[in-house]
């Protein structure tokens, strides 16, 4: 499992506190580079919080989450990385990212994890070119000379912001969301506006990309649609992904791996055959209390 | 009333009555003490009441008959469809294009046209009270407009900058020591004619230096009390001013602060003086169209800059800030350093603004930065509809302008008696005017954003979906 | 230590007439979200309709000690109608139709109609001090050290007294009745709020009115206190008061109180162990950091960021 040979998130004991409430216990795992990791489980499990955290939001009561760019041996170097005051690592073979020490808009510019909402989070007033043009932001600013060249016309400006409307023109091609351009996002229907959102996302180049429960509110059509988006993501650009779901005929056709979450605490990790077929799994989602209430309900489900 | 539909609902007259009367007695409640007697004091220093009945009886029966023709054409109107509201058009981006042109190119030769038909005397006063008083406002506006339009941070110390501009200006101009240094190294006729060119910039970075200080531990509040903080640091430097005498003369303030020069040519009446060197006869309108000509200058290029601010990344992501905060976060943007350029930029145009102020005066004290000015401002730019430079020119002309005409409505007196000072009312129809404004066009008078970037047509965003800021 | 006591009573004093603002801003502020910026200047016209009623009650019944009491009655009374009638209209007119609107529209017509009221007070009494004449001097003499009397005047006891009071009424109506429950629910849903039955429009208006009543009280107190008002006493009372509400934590009717008097000790000792003249500096100091540090303040609640 790439899980496991090729990682490119470690999170190890992470545990987040609210006040007297344990929303994450616990929780260690790591998604694979080139994998579609998918973080499922009740409502209420703290996968949302997770992703929090992940992504800089949050900073976690305890806990690690290294975050690789290139072959960088995390487990040779984490160690090392951790004992320093600093939040990155760069060495020949890549960099060695500790998320939970970084800013949130580090975690996105520096350690290129992306990420959506489940709510979703567009600048609605902006048309959708606009919100892709935002998302470059950080190159952008530096073809710029931080405002400074572009504010008085100078050429580079404009050849880097040419690239950028068509690296935004690529990926509104490719959620089919080309016709669209020029209107504003917030006119578009609930759909369309997931779809701009991972789009968005994607304009950042990220390695990792978070996404929170992107199935949400569609309908078949447009759940498969997805389904090729996001395998497309990760086939061609070599993305990892990382998503929450509650769409199960999502998850399990596309997911590599998968790890679910209960009450803040991992119950079962592995492949989606592993984890169906999970006693534990099947008694958190329907409710069960212990093994033999379990065998009960799967004699009746028919397993 | 032939045009008029049959079948429409007769109007109910005895209702509409019946709440002119409510709206008659509510005003009769609140008026018949604060409208109905008058204290006053007399020679010996006594307060009485001095009752007025016949003005609380007017302004009851103006209310009653307001309020009935309110409602009775609200009546007549109610039948009829609405029409309903066009969507944004590219027509409105083009009015906003054209119409700045045009607009431009009037003020050009404003100063002009009013000479030929005012002569030199009648002119001043046009070109001055309305000329660059509502230029320096118009400039105000468009200054505030990045941080409150672009960057959706509310700001209510926005004069706070003005002032820090404004004295930055008068103290270096008026500065014995620095007067001194530059009449022993370079001649003593330098510095009092050079010293508003020199100071111009100085005074922009010490207000953008203090848009940041201010900016930068506040940065972080959601949209209100971000408001309400400004106001109280627009306060503390208003009060530090009054109360450091040393420093800025407190309420005395700062009289004879250097008037701009003609680039190194003063307007006076001596051999050197503008109107000797080119030959006219000495007025003072000279120096008034040539002020008229500096701040419609700094203004066009505090439009020009924030045009193109909004075309670079730094510019969308103001935007995107006030549509979106944690969006922009998760996109990698750093939130605090873009908040404190637009602060930073913002102040810096009212900075200028502020020593251009001082130097048209040529006289300042904290008098001149009261909130009012804030309010004034934010009122403008929130009028004009968030982000819309046309919009602010218009607000300016409206609210600076229709208030400055007050003073012209002396011919009243003829009806109303030599007590009767128009101007006194400025500032109760300003206010009147901001609340009905807001009820009418609460998204301000241009209410469509223009996109900063397109791929096949530019298309206008409703105001509807722009969202309004949160910090 | 005696300069410390004679403070200490100075300050609370003062305090009351701040935490009755302040109840003000945070009742419209938990109700609707938004700062009632005119809120200041209805305090100065309650102080305005107390002086009036005060002059024509004394200029009928005279300056005797009984007289003084019902014109001050009268005055507390006539005040608190008239100024919640100026409120509840101001909620009428400019701010009803704008709630849920565009979030600034609220805010710019309250800044509006804080100039309106201003400036109408202005045009309508004139631009001078109105001072009453010298009432209930006397003093109770606590206790005297080194030449240095420390005193709490009738006037003091009166404000504490009252401010007591109405504080314990408003405390009752807002916890026990179905008034103040109904506005409890506003606060926290409208929409379901509305649902279930309550009129929230006419919550809201009860809010602003009660808001309205207590500035009245503040606003008679304060011209007993000081004994002159002027059209521009509205700002800096107001903001004072809103500071208050926000350091006590907004939305939270304790807090406001618990504010008021904060703010009401720190500048009356700000005023006597510093210095006068940046008493209003320190008021909107506190503001600003209170604001930056601890926005939540004293007994409000936490905000966390949602993602």
């Amino acid at each position: 499992m790439r899980a496991l040979s090729d990682p490119i998130l470690k999170v190890q004991n992470l545990t987040m506190r609210f006040g007297g409430l344990v929303a994450v216990n616990d929780l260690s795992f790591t998604a694979g580079r080139g994998d579609i990791t998918a973080l499922i489980g009740p409502n209420g499990a703290g996968k949302t919080t997770v992703f929090n955290c992940i992504t800089g939001f949050y900073k976690p009561t305890t806990g690690r989450m290294a975050l690789r760019h290139g072959t960088v041996d995390i487990d040779a170097h984490v160690e090392r990385l951790t004992d320093t005051p600093n939040d990155h690592l760069v060495m020949a073979e890549g960099s060695l990212y500790l998320l939970e020490r970084m800013p949130d808009f580090h975690v996105s510019a520096r350690a290129k994890v992306a990420r959506t909402f489940q709510n979703i989070r567009l600048f609605s007033g902006m048309t959708v070119l606009e919100n892709l043009m935002v998302a470059q932001h950080n190159p952008l600013m530096v073809a710029s000379n931080w405002t400074l060249g572009g504010l008085l016309g100078f050429s580079g400006f404009r050849k880097r912001e040419l690239e950028a409307i068509e690296t935004a023109k690529y990926w509104l091609e490719k959620t089919k969301l080309i016709d669209r351009a020029d209107d504003p996002a917030g006119d578009l229907p609930y759909g369309d506006q997931r779809r701009l959102e991972i789009a968005r996302a994607m304009c950042t180049e990220p390695v990792l990309l978070c996404l929170d429960e992107p199935a949400a509110g569609l309908n078949p059509r447009e759940s498969l649609e997805l389904n090729a988006l996001l395998r497309a993501i990760r086939d061609d650009h070599g993305t990892s992904l990382l998503l929450i779901e509650h769409d199960m005929s999502v998850v399990m056709e596309i997911s590599d791996h998968v790890v679910v979450l209960d009450y803040g605490t991992k119950i079962s990790d592995g492949t989606p055959e592993q984890v169906r077929s999970d006693p534990k799994v099947i008694a958190a989602y329907l409710g069960a209390e212990d093994e033999a209430e379990v065998e009960k309900i799967e004699a009746e489900v028919g397993l | 009333m032939m045009m008029e539909a049959p079948a429409r609902e007769p109007v109910n007259l005895a209702g509409l009555l019946k709440d002119a009367a409510f709206a008659a007695a509510i005003a009769f409640g609140l008026f018949s003490l604060l409208l109905g007697l008058k204290t006053d004091q007399t020679l010996n220093n006594q307060m009485v009441l001095v009752p007025r009945p016949g003005l609380l009886f007017t302004v009851v029966g103006l209310v009653f008959v307001g309020r009935f023709l309110i409602g009775y054409w609200q009546a007549i109107n109610a039948g009829k469809i609405k029409k309903k509201k066009a969507a944004a058009t590219p027509l409105a981006l083009k009015i906003e294009k054209y119409g700045t042109a045009a607009f431009v190119g009037f003020l050009f030769v404003y100063p002009m046209v009013v000479l030929g038909t005012a002569g030199p005397s009648g002119a001043i006063k046009w070109i001055d009270n309305f000329g660059i008083q509502i230029l320096i406002y118009i400039m105000l506006g468009w200054g505030l407009n990045i941080v409150v339009g672009l960057a959706g941070l509310l700001d209510l110390g926005y004069v706070a900058f003005y002032a820090v501009g404004a004295y930055s200006y008068a103290l270096l101009a008026t500065s014995e020591p620095v007067k001194e240094f530059m009449a022993s190294t370079i001649g003593p006729s330098f510095w009092p004619l050079w010293a508003f060119w020199i100071c111009l910039p100085v005074a922009g970075i010490l207000a953008a230096f203090w848009g940041v200080l201010l900016g930068f531990p506040v940065l972080r509040l959601r949209g209100d009390y971000l408001a309400i903080v400004t106001l109280a640091f627009g306060e503390i430097i208003r009060l530090v001013l009054i109360n450091w005498v040393d420093f800025s003369g407190g309420y005395a303030g700062i009289s004879s602060i250097p008037r701009p020069s003609f680039f190194g040519v003063p307007f006076n009446a001596t051999e050197s003086g503008f109107a000797a060197t080119f030959g006219l006869e000495f007025t003072p309108i000279y120096r008034t169209i040539f002020l008229f000509y500096v701040i419609l200058v700094l203004a066009l290029v505090t439009a020009l800059v924030s045009t193109r601010l909004r075309r670079l990344p730094v510019g969308r992501a103001w935007e995107a800030l006030r549509e979106d905060e944690i969006a922009c976060r998760s996109l990698g943007i750093n939130t605090v350093n873009t908040k404190l350029t637009a602060f930073a930029i913002g102040a810096m145009f009212g900075g200028f603004a502020g020593a251009f102020f001082a130097a048209r005066q040529g006289f300042i004290s904290p008098e001149s930065f009261v909130f009012l000015e804030s309010a004034q401002i934010l009122a403008i730019v929130v009028l004009g509809g968030m982000g819309s430079l046309l919009g602010v020119v218009i607000a300016s002309i409206l609210l600076v302008g229709g208030v400055e005409l007050l003073r012209e409505l002396d011919f009243l007196k003829a009806y109303f008696g030599d007590g009767f000072d128009p101007a006194q009312y400025r500032m109760l129809i300003f206010g009147a005017c901001m609340v009905l404004m807001m009820l009418w066009k609460p998204r301000g008078l241009i209410s469509v954003r223009e996109p900063s970037v397109f791929l096949k047509e530019k298309k206008a965003v409703s105001s509807d979906l722009v969202k309004e800021g949160h910090g | 230590m005696e300069v410390f006591v004679q403070q200490l009573i100075n300050g609370v004093t003062l305090g009351a007439v701040y935490g009755l603002i302040a109840i003000g801003y945070t009742m419209v502020f938990g109700i609707i979200g938004m700062v009632n910026f005119a809120h200041g200047d209805v305090f100065m016209i309650s102080a305005f309709v107390a002086l009036i009623c005060f002059m024509a009650v004394t200029a009928l019944a005279g300056m005797s000690g009984g007289a003084i009491f019902l014109a001050l009655l009268v005055a507390l009374i006539v005040s608190m109608i008239v100024t919640s009638l100026f409120s509840w209209t101001i909620e009428r007119v400019a701010y009803r139709k704008l709630r849920g609107s565009f979030r600034l529209a609220p805010l710019i017509s309250a800044i509006g109609m804080s100039i309106l009221l201003m400036n109408f007070v202005q045009v309508a009494q004139g631009a001078r001090n109105k001072p009453i004449p010298p009432i209930m001097r006397d003093t109770i003499r606590l206790f005297e050290k080194d030449g240095f009397v420390v005193a709490i005047s009738y006037k003091q006891i009166l404000i504490i007294l009252v401010t007591a009071l109405l504080l314990g009424i408003f405390w009752y109506v807002v916890q026990k009745t179905p008034l103040g429950r109904a506005q409890r629910a506003c606060e926290q849903d409208q929409k379901m709020a509305a649902l279930l039955g309550i009129n929230v429009d006419r919550t809201i208006a009860v809010t602003f009115i009660m808001g309205a009543a207590l500035a009245a009280v503040a606003g008679t107190m304060f011209l007993t206190y000081y004994g002159v008002v002027v059209f521009s006493d509205g700002f800096v009372p107001g903001v004072k008061a809103f500071t208050a509400a926000v350091l006590g934590g907004i939305g939270s009717l304790p807090g406001a109180v618990l504010g008021g008097m904060l703010i009401g000790l720190i500048e009356t000792f700000w005023s006597a162990y510093f210095s006068i003249d940046y008493k209003d500096v320190a008021a909107f100091s506190i503001l600003a950091i209170v604001l930056i540090f601890m926005p939540q303040g004293l007994l409000g609640k936490p905000e966390v960021e949602k993602v």
